[in-house]
């Protein structure tokens, strides 16, 4: 069964700004599944859609096999929302938030209180329990929001930027507890600019990338079609147009191939084959990729932003 | 979201609405004591006295009825607009959004929390003039609760319809300044619209707020400037479209769902 299943989803925000143009991705039951993308991508949007707190312009949206258009109260049920921007009153107490969330999905206010205790202790926020929300640390802040959101027991956590301005050694307390509730059964999505938060975490990723979605993969394939480049080459016309060993090799026509050459094994063992087929080589270029280009820009913003040292 | 768990959803918005006016009660419950003390201070006492008798009961008595409405008025709209507008400023309004709470629930729970402060405030306001009136008339006790009920349900809503247009705290103070507050002191507060020409009698029938200044004056001193019926179907009147209009709008997600 899919925890989620998105098809040809758009959405046109007032004003005409297309944040989602047509996409489509499914997230398996027990996966921790990564939306990756860069600012502005349209994860929170799509976020947004799935939880009911942005109107969809088409398209379809499923959890646990609960239409968003036809069954929205089933669907809410199975979802716990920690959003990327703090949303609750800043003057409640942290017990008053996730009691009363609790309240608003029918949990009964015992076991409201029961469960609280037992996930502010989990998440380390039991001693500030009466303090109101306004006096916790930025790192605290992000944890009552996990702690909201899995009070009603849902089957499908999402969070939205959960490690955004969370300083290291949190963030890593907070990837062994993603981990360790993923273990227990619950599917995850968290979307995230950090390609290595997401290879850290998750066995699946969606990358996303202007609204739409250009990459649906495992996180392993995704490493490896990434430790790859493909280069072209043009060559003096030949009627012989062999495949090389050891490289995946396309002739696109009788004087051009395209090559993939893992990033570790360079170029040599190419033009040696070549050679002894008495092709000659005229000149070769890297061929343009968005999908590298997209992570070579993800992955210096993670530098730049010292997360990938970190890692 | 079969009935219990709705039960207990209201129930949750209900306390915690209560819970924030309880909190804040210097900003919430003391202002409406302190003003209303100075009115049956000032017009009461002071300037009452040289009144003397409207509607043939002492000024004081006659005033009584009115400001206890007025106060009625102004706290569950307050309390249901403030909170509501707060809830979409700090966005914690999200936390039901997400949730399976119905529409009507979210209504209702915010109706319980304005309706409660407005009690509340009833009963001090009450207690105060009893320091002024010496002898209180009590003729329909049902007509003074009915007309309380549905009075502060009907400015819930007002309140929650407005914070839902609201986009700066400003917004939500412009109704209740412009337009609450004058028609409170033309809806027969300190007067009986009988005192007036016929023109602005006719003017004054317009206005919804002398129904219920009146329904309650009638609870109190058994009489008023119109009939109880037409009291009470106004403020039921008024109530359903008022309902009609803030649930069409929280369902379509106006000013709360991009
Ligand atoms: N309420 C809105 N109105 C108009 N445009 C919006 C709104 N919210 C987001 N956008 C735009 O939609 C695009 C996607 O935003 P978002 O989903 O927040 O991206 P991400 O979460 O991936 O950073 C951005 O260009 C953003 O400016
Ligand atoms: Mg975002």
């Amino acid at each position: 069964m899919n925890a989620l299943e998105i098809s040809g989803l758009e959405k046109v925000y007032k004003g005409g700004f297309k944040a989602l143009k047509g996409i489509d991705f499914s997230v398996k039951e027990g996966d921790f599944f990564a939306l990756l993308g860069p600012n502005g991508a349209g994860k929170s949007t799509t976020i947004g859609v799935i939880s009911s707190l942005v109107n969809k312009t088409a398209g379809s949206v499923k959890v646990f096999g609960y239409d968003l258009d036809t069954q929205l109260m089933e669907l809410k049920r199975q979802i716990g929302l920690v959003p990327q921007e703090f949303n609750f009153n800043q003057f409640e107490t942290v017990r008053q938030i996730v009691v009363n969330q609790a309240g608003y999905y029918g949990v009964p206010r015992e076991l409201a209180h029961q469960r609280a205790e037992k996930y502010l202790t989990q998440l380390g926020l039991w001693e500030k329990r009466d303090e109101p929300a306004r006096s916790l640390s930025g790192g605290m802040k992000r944890r009552l929001m996990i702690a909201r959101a899995l009070l009603h027991e849902p089957r499908l956590l999402i969070l939205d930027e959960p490690t955004a301005g969370v300083d290291i050694e949190l963030r890593r307390s907070m990837w062994d507890y993603l981990t360790r509730l993923n273990k227990e059964g619950i599917t995850i999505i968290l979307t995230t600019h950090y390609l290595e938060e997401a290879e850290m975490l998750c066995r699946n990723i969606g990358i996303i990338d202007a609204g739409q979605i250009i990459e649906n993969t495992s996180m392993k394939r995704l490493l490896a079609t990434l430790s790859q480049e493909t280069f072209i080459l043009d060559v003096e016309a030949s009627d012989k147009q062999p495949s090389l060993e050891g490289f995946a090799t396309r002739w696109t026509d009788e004087h051009t191939v395209e090559v993939d050459v893992d990033k570790n094994a360079g170029l040599n063992g190419v033009f040696e084959q070549l050679s002894a087929h008495g092709i000659k080589v005229l000149s070769m270029r890297n061929k343009a990729n968005r999908l590298e280009e997209l992570f070579v820009n993800l992955v210096e913003k993670g530098r730049q932003q010292g997360t990938g040292g970190a890692a | 979201m079969n009935q219990s768990t709705s039960l207990i959803a209201l129930k949750t918005i209900w306390i915690k609405e209560c819970t924030r006016f309880l909190r804040i009660w210097v900003q919430t419950l003391v202002p409406p004591a302190i003003t209303m003390t100075l009115y049956f201070v000032i017009f009461g006492s002071i300037v009452g006295e040289r009144i003397g008798q409207m509607s043939g009961v002492t000024y004081m008595e006659f005033i009584v009825p009115g400001l206890i409405m007025m106060s009625v008025i102004t706290n569950s709209y307050s309390n249901v607009a403030s909170s509501f507008f707060s809830a979409k400023f700090q966005r914690n309004i999200e936390e039901m959004l997400v949730s399976p709470v119905s529409t009507p629930v979210i209504i209702a729970g915010y109706i319980g929390g304005g309706m409660a402060r407005a009690m509340i405030v009833a009963v001090i306001v009450t207690a105060v003039s009893f320091f002024f009136v010496d002898n209180v008339h009590l003729e329909h006790p049902l007509y003074v609760v009915l007309t309380v009920i549905l009075t502060s349900t009907l400015f819930s809503l007002g309140g929650l319809a407005n914070a839902v247009f609201a986009k700066t705290f400003d917004d939500i103070s412009i109704v209740p300044t412009f337009v609450l507050t004058p028609l409170t002191y033309l809806g027969g507060v300190f007067y009986s619209v009988s005192l007036l020409p016929d023109f602005w009698q006719g003017v004054s029938m317009a206005n919804p707020i002398l129904y219920m200044v009146n329904g309650f004056r009638y609870g109190f001193l058994g009489q008023a400037d119109v009939p109880i019926g037409v009291a009470m179907a106004v403020l039921i009147g008024f109530n359903i479209a008022f309902f009609v209009l803030v649930y069409r709008l929280l369902s379509k997600g106006v000013g709360i769902r991009s």
